[in-house]
């Protein structure tokens, strides 16, 4: 096998092909390029495991992510999370669900020229913090907060 | 395949804010129907929007994402009459692309 192609898929286990071509050179952040999907990062349990499979694995916490969410989820099924994160050159915001069986529950990629904010309904299983978790200038930082579920949302 | 996605892009000063109600059911594998049989998992894993062949948001997604998935983002550079693209894959390789036009 044609060792780049090799090194390239050995990469692409832990980042995800498309990040792994991208640090190959092979194609460009900008290209449309389908967005390749990171098994190890859903798959991921807990905090800890989720950042280390996201390649984040201190971030900072800091005021300036900001939350906008329940304190008390109505119904765990349909649960609005926004988030808007005030660091400059921010590239990418994931939804990190403490208690959730699989922590990670999104990835949005900011390219340059899109505002560095999302709004999604997630599902949660039970009260559980929330942690919103930004790159920013290659760096990471986070904020959480806690949202108490009533009726559970994943089908359990 | 699956139902249309609902797009409105809207510019605003000189951001679109775009808003999507997206046809899924986006099931975690976890539930189990009435004879005790599990459910599958089946759910949108990838979402890319682009404009001018640019990609101005894209998404990796878990089980997670609440059924019939809505997703809020806004971007800077379109036109009233530009067309945006909103395309999904899920993990039966099934994909939808839909097109709208920023008003």
């Amino acid at each position: 096998m044609n060792p780049s192609r090799r090194k390239a898929l050995k990469a692409g286990g832990s980042l995800g092909l498309f990040s792994a071509l991208v640090a190959m050179g092979l194609v460009k952040p900008g290209d449309a390029w389908a967005e390749a999907w990171s098994k190890g990062v859903f798959d991921a349990k807990g905090v800890p495991e989720a950042l280390a499979a996201l390649g984040a694995s201190a971030p900072t916490m800091v005021g300036d992510i900001v939350i906008t969410a329940p304190d008390i989820a109505e119904n765990g099924a349909v649960v609005p999370v926004g988030a808007v994160s005030k660091l400059p050159g921010t590239t990418q915001i994931a939804y990190l669900i403490e208690k959730n069986p699989n922590t990670v529950t999104a990835v949005f990629d900011i390219p340059a020229g899109t505002l560095p904010e999302v709004q999604t309904r997630v599902k949660m299983g039970q009260t559980s913090n929330v942690m919103v978790l930004v790159k920013a200038d290659g760096k990471y930082f986070a904020a959480q907060k806690e949202i108490k579920v009533t009726v559970g949302g994943c089908g359990g | 395949m699956a139902d249309p996605m609902k797009i409105r892009a809207t510019l605003q000063g000189d951001t679109v804010e775009v808003r999507v109600l997206m046809a899924h059911n986006m099931e975690t594998g976890a539930r189990k129907d009435s004879s005790g049989t599990p459910i599958p998992a089946h759910f949108i894993q990838t979402v890319n929007a682009t404009h001018n062949g640019k990609v101005v948001f894209a998404a990796q997604w878990g089980t997670a994402i609440a059924k019939n998935p809505f997703l809020q983002f806004k971007f800077k550079g379109g036109a009233k009459g530009d067309k945006l693209q909103l395309s999904w894959t899920d993990n039966k390789n099934a994909s939808r692309t839909d097109e709208a036009t920023i008003g």
